[in-house]
């Protein structure tokens, strides 16, 4: 709780006490801890001088900001028709019989978390996914194998 | 000029041969309303999608008195099938810095923004290095006008501009109703223009070659030059800058890989144009000019690519008014009820009515826009929607 609180305060004092610094701030917070957490919420919410619920509100209706603690990888493949036209279908199931997960769900241990996305603007390099910050584009099941099989290895 | 072929030209990604930020120099020493009539001569239209005149609007966000005035380059580049704001961004970021700040000095704003969308934040590191270059050249020419990355979090709508204020203001990205348009109250309740990337760096070389050269590139209707981001069954996949005014028979022929059945031209708020129309229509001819154009050829199921917008569609929806947020759902519904059997082929005619009043109750262009692939991929592909 006071390790939130502080980081709340740094990312106030950094961004300034207003509204308009709000995603700022719940961009910092999701940076450090991967997720929104109730108390980082509320928390904000005291320091703003909003309510709760306008934070959520606010919070929720990103697809970048998540309000549940999920994977420490979020491996997000892009949906787009193009993506669709390339391949995307193979790489989801490549990636669900990997990870043995499905879609929208997280492993055991909350390591990754599989989601698909809407267009990542890479539509000439398709199909693409989105492993945190990290792009690979003109996937095959066979690259898809590999690039995880590194995550699970080294950065497990 | 207007014989609707396609010519490829060099404008917008052509190599600095005069340093932008000379250009902004140079257009500094001339009057302001010259600029502006420069510009509205140019025939310039916004490239992000909706093709309002570039030179209005910064002539009526000029005209506002207020104390404070917002530029904002619009770089949420979320429409499906498009990816030229970020070619742009990495390589001609100056032509779109220099474009904002030409707006600025014409306009009388000190602070701008670039709305970056969320997934490509790995471009803020070297945007910033760009920033701290032109803030370098801002001061020596004494232009006081800063820039600063907002990032965003995820969200389609807030492509639209009002929606995307909202966003910067700490909000839901709900589009606000229009009027008062964002050049009278935009952020903070301030005058803003907000631009596309592409609008910024084609402002730019206006201010360069001048408005007579400008409109040597397209049409007599649609002036100058235009990036297209090409996807899906083509050979040629990438941005391409192409002179406005061509058929879209000529740029199948061209882009497409000889078994081209379909284009979508303006991405999934545009049109899904069918082979038989192609020498008839005139690409951005009463279609949107954003330049996604996606490709489809004869293995393409039309259902399954129709199916795919409206599952987007019913996700981006931002929920706030009702035609949108339960048409989207219905669209989606209704299509897979009819390819089923659950529901008559007849049911297709009902879901174009519902189409069509979403396109007039909706609040803003995401809504009234999904009628036009809609309705086009139904009309002109009704069997693969039944069978």
């Amino acid at each position: 709780m006071a390790e939130v609180k502080e980081l709340v305060n740094e990312l106030v004092d950094k961004y300034g006490r207003e509204r308009k610094s709000l995603l700022p701030i719940l961009q910092g917070i999701h940076l450090e801890r991967n997720y929104l957490s109730k108390e980082a919420m509320l928390e904000v919410a005291k320091q703003l001088d909003l309510s709760a619920a306008e934070i959520y509100g606010t919070a929720s209706f990103y697809s970048f900001l998540d309000t549940k603690a999920d994977g420490k990888y979020k491996i997000r493949v892009c949906k787009s028709i193009t993506c669709e036209m390339k391949g995307k279908s193979d790489i989801i199931k490549t990636l669900e019989d990997m990870l043995k997960i499905k879609v929208g769900e997280t492993t055991e241990g909350k390591r990754f978390s599989l989601l698909e996305t809407n267009c990542l603007g890479l539509c000439d390099q398709g199909p693409a996914m989105l492993i945190n910050e990290e792009y690979y584009t003109k996937l095959t099941a066979a690259k898809v194998r590999k690039i995880l099989g590194e995550y699970i290895r080294n950065k497990y | 000029m207007s014989n609707n072929k396609l010519r490829k030209v060099d404008v917008i990604f052509s190599p600095y041969s005069v340093a932008p930020y000379e250009i902004l120099k140079n257009t500094m020493r001339r009057p302001k309303d010259e600029v502006v009539q420069e510009l509205i001569d140019s025939g310039l239209r916004g490239r992000g999608g909706a093709g309002f005149p570039t030179g209005l609007k910064w002539k009526f966000a000029k005209q506002q008195q207020s104390d404070q005035k917002y530029v904002i380059c619009n770089a949420d580049e979320g429409e499906p099938g498009t990816f030229k704001d970020r070619k742009l961004l990495v390589e001609v970021p100056r032509k779109v810095i220099s474009g904002m700040a030409i707006c600025a000095w014409v306009i009388g704003a000190t602070k701008g923004y670039i709305y970056l969308r969320r997934e490509y934040r790995y471009l803020i590191q070297d945007i910033e290095k760009e920033l701290d270059l032109y803030h370098k050249h801002a001061a020596e020419i004494g232009l006081d006008f800063k820039i600063e990355i907002f990032l965003g979090a995820g969200a389609y709508v807030c492509g639209e501009e009002t929606a995307l204020i909202e966003s910067m203001e700490g909000k839901r990205g709900e589009p606000r109703n229009k009027p008062p348009y964002p050049i009278q109250s935009g952020y903070l309740g301030k005058p803003t223009v907000v631009n596309n990337v592409e609008t910024f760096a084609s402002a730019t070389m206006v201010c360069r070659i001048g408005a007579n050269e400008y409109k040597k590139f397209g049409t007599d209707d649609q002036h100058g030059s235009k990036l297209f981001s090409i996807s899906g069954d083509s050979p040629k996949e990438g941005v391409h800058e192409l002179e406005l005014g061509m058929s879209l028979e000529d740029f199948a022929n061209e882009f497409g890989d000889g078994d081209t059945k379909a284009v979508q031209v303006g991405g999934v708020a545009g049109f899904c144009i069918p082979r038989k129309k192609f020498k008839t229509t005139i690409i951005g001819e009463g279609n949107t000019t954003g330049g996604s154009t996606m490709i489809f050829n004869s293995t393409r199921s039309m259902y399954n690519v129709l199916h795919n917008y409206l599952d987007f569609f019913s996700e981006e929806s931002c929920g706030q008014c009702t035609p949108c947020r339960i048409g989207t759902q219905q669209l989606l519904k209704g299509i897979e009820a009819v390819k089923s059997g659950k529901k008559p082929p007849e049911y297709l005619d009902q879901l174009v009515k519902l189409s069509e009043t979403m396109r007039l109750t909706s609040k803003c262009g995401l809504g009234q826009s999904v009628t036009n692939s809609f309705s086009s991929i139904v009309k002109n592909f009704r069997e693969e929607m039944i069978y």
